[in-house]
């Protein structure tokens, strides 16, 4: 009784405390194994890894399903244009999305309203799957790296996040910018993009995120590509060998690496690896930012 | 009329401070003034009208027996045939109802889960776990669906499969579950998956609405005797209610538009009963069949009924609460 009074914790309060801990780690340890896991096998010699058992350190260590899964050419192909729509894809969404935010803060913009309507109404309405494909084959952007970067460009919720976020500079600055004489170009450029760097961030990570992820795009418009396909299609398709049959091209792939003494299971392992890793590295760099910015973004709009 | 009476008797000084829109015959010079402005914007809204507003010329499609080869004039309109064929096809139906199960079972785990565990995230007083456990719970948020559904299907797989061992070892099961083989599971497997997957992430709001909450509070509470558990009762979860109720209402407004990427990625032939949604019977029977018009008709279905549940929530909040987002 006495412990309690000084610790000032009852029972109850201990015991809270204990489950509160106990599920938390849970949640920590179910949300981590899968990927150490997947990692231990990727540097696992394949043969073994049949017998099953690998928790989250490799038995038997090895190279080698890193070796072959990058003689593989589609694999190389698959980097590098998932590396240059990224690049590109966040470039020009930022870009868009910075000005549209700037033009649409400004309470002196005759367009403000009707801009802003405008994109929010992108938020609630989509014309579905077939009317955006028919559309994408008018323009003539199927199997085109263009079909990336062009569709997703002006993105109303990003808008919308780094807009709030110009709502919270002072209008002063602006205001004593234009009295020195600089035209809006001019502020947006020299004093509010400096200013926003977390709130660019944030959305770079967003778009980021979003063009290293995306499959279905590449799927839908540019599946007969060969050199446009993109990372994640690539292993989209060696996953979807044994899942449900589709991609049958691939299943001879992998068959054929099968027999040079590597199994297929190791390989797909290897294959995730790839295709995580470059995202999991960027983002401890923007944590800071983006927390702040997507509370900010999230609680406003 | 009025009103521009009005703004033409006041001076153009005062008009300018007034930051008000010109109107009529001086648009050209506000035009002038603001051309940076105007540049900057109008390239974009073109570019939303674009890929935003032009798919939406498609609807009428869903009107026509579609020919692409056609002009638009050219095409032969059958009203709403189309529709009529729509809802008497039990694969739709089926579409649709397994639409409407993992939505509506997304909804209640999207809300139940984030919030509980922003929560014992709050609860947490050694700040270097509460950080780690954070930093940990949004990684998977981060990895694509494609990667995400492999490491499911691995984790669920009878041979050497996590879940499959785990519960051989304890003695709960004698034969390993072949989880993705049975259609029964599907429902449950895209919305645990989809848990797992974005928690962490939902939970940053949360976490940030508790952290709004005045410690002024806790501190009372705590004066008059109040539990932990009864701290997070009548403290924490009243103290986060309009995050989530506007949350609440942005969800249901998406509640047809959960996408196709689990369901796609997570299925397969054995359990197409269960994981064929709306999108998905859009784009085998309208694009994989080249029946252009009926896949139209699929999508503008669900459209109409993502507006009006968007607007049906949001008029039940407005009268039972404060809260509105529209």
């Amino acid at each position: 009784m006495g412990n309690t009074a000084i610790t000032g914790k009852s029972w109850p309060d201990r015991i809270f405390d204990f489950i509160v801990y106990f599920v938390v780690l849970f949640v920590v340890v179910i949300t981590i194994y899968p990927f150490l896991n997947v990692l231990a096998i990727s540097l696992n010699d394949s043969v073994d890894s049949v017998r099953g058992g690998i928790t989250i350190y490799p038995r038997e260590f090895t190279w080698e399903n890193y070796m072959k899964i990058f003689t593989f050419s589609g694999l190389i192909t698959g980097f590098k244009i998932s590396a240059f729509r990224t690049l590109i894809g966040t470039l020009l969404g930022l870009i868009s999305a910075s000005m549209l935010a700037f033009t649409i803060s400004r309470p002196d913009f005759a367009g403000r309203k009707f801009v802003s309507t405008f994109l929010a109404m992108t938020m609630y309405i989509s014309g579905g799957i077939i009317p955006i494909y028919m559309l994408i084959k008018d323009l003539h952007m199927m199997n085109s790296f263009a079909v990336y970067v062009l569709p997703g460009l002006v993105s109303a919720f990003n808008i919308f996040v780094i807009r709030s976020f110009i709502d919270g500079l002072p209008y002063a600055l602006q205001e004593s910018a234009k009295l020195d004489g600089a035209n809006d170009f001019t502020i947006y450029w020299r004093i509010i993009l400096p200013l926003m760097k977390p709130a660019l961030a944030t959305i770079a990570l967003f778009l980021a995120v979003g063009q290293w992820n995306a499959w279905f795009d590449t799927y839908l418009y540019n599946g007969s590509s060969p050199n446009l396909t993109t990372l994640q299609y690539e292993l989209m398709k060696v996953l979807q060998t044994t899942t449900s049959g589709n991609g049958g091209d691939y299943r001879s792939n992998i068959a054929s690496m099968a027999n040079n003494q590597v199994s297929p299971e190791s390989l797909k392992m290897a294959i995730t690896i790839v295709v995580t890793v470059p995202i999991l590295l960027v983002y401890p760099f923007i944590q800071k930012y983006f927390v702040k910015g997507m509370t900010l973004g999230a609680v406003k709009s | 009329m009025k009103a521009e009476t009005a703004t033409a008797q006041i001076p153009p000084d005062t008009r300018m401070r007034n930051k008000k829109p010109a109107s009529g015959g001086r648009f050209w010079r506000s035009f002038k003034n603001q051309k940076y402005l105007w540049m900057m914007s109008i390239p974009f809204v073109i570019w939303a009208f674009v890929f935003s507003y032009l798919p939406l010329w498609g609807w009428t499609m869903a009107f026509q027996k579609y020919k692409p080869a056609r002009g638009f004039f050219e095409q032969e309109w059958v009203g709403f045939e189309h529709f009529k064929i729509l809802f008497t096809d039990s694969q739709f139906l089926l579409a649709l109802r397994n639409t409407l199960a993992m939505s509506g079972m997304g909804l209640i785990a999207g809300f139940i889960f984030p919030i509980t565990f922003a929560i014992l995230l709050n609860e947490l007083r050694l700040g270097f776990f509460k950080r780690f456990a954070q930093t940990v719970s949004y990684l998977p948020h981060f990895v694509s669906w494609v990667v995400a559904a492999g490491i499911v299907t691995k984790m669920l797989s009878s041979e050497n499969g996590l879940v499959n061992d785990v519960m051989l070892a304890i003695g709960f099961i004698d034969t390993p579950i072949q989880f993705m083989a049975q259609g029964h599971l599907f429902w449950g497997i895209v919305t645990l998956s989809d848990v797992w997957k974005e928690t962490g992430w939902n939970a940053i709001i949360y976490l940030a609405a508790i952290s709004g909450i005045g410690p002024e509070l806790y501190e009372a509470a705590r004066v008059d005797g109040a539990s932990r558990l009864r701290q997070v009762w009548h403290i924490t979860l009243p103290g986060i209610r309009p995050t989530i109720t506007v949350l609440l209402i942005m969800s249901v407004g998406n509640l047809l538009n959960i996408g196709f990427e689990k369901q796609f990625l997570l299925g397969n032939n054995l359990v197409t009963d269960y994981s064929q949604v709306l999108d998905l019977y859009s784009l085998k029977y309208g694009l994989g069949m080249a029946r252009y018009s009926y896949g139209t008709a699929i999508n503008i279905f669900n459209s109409v009924i993502s507006v009006i549940l968007l607007f049906t929530i949001n008029g039940i909040f407005k009268r039972t609460t404060k809260e509105s987002l529209l």
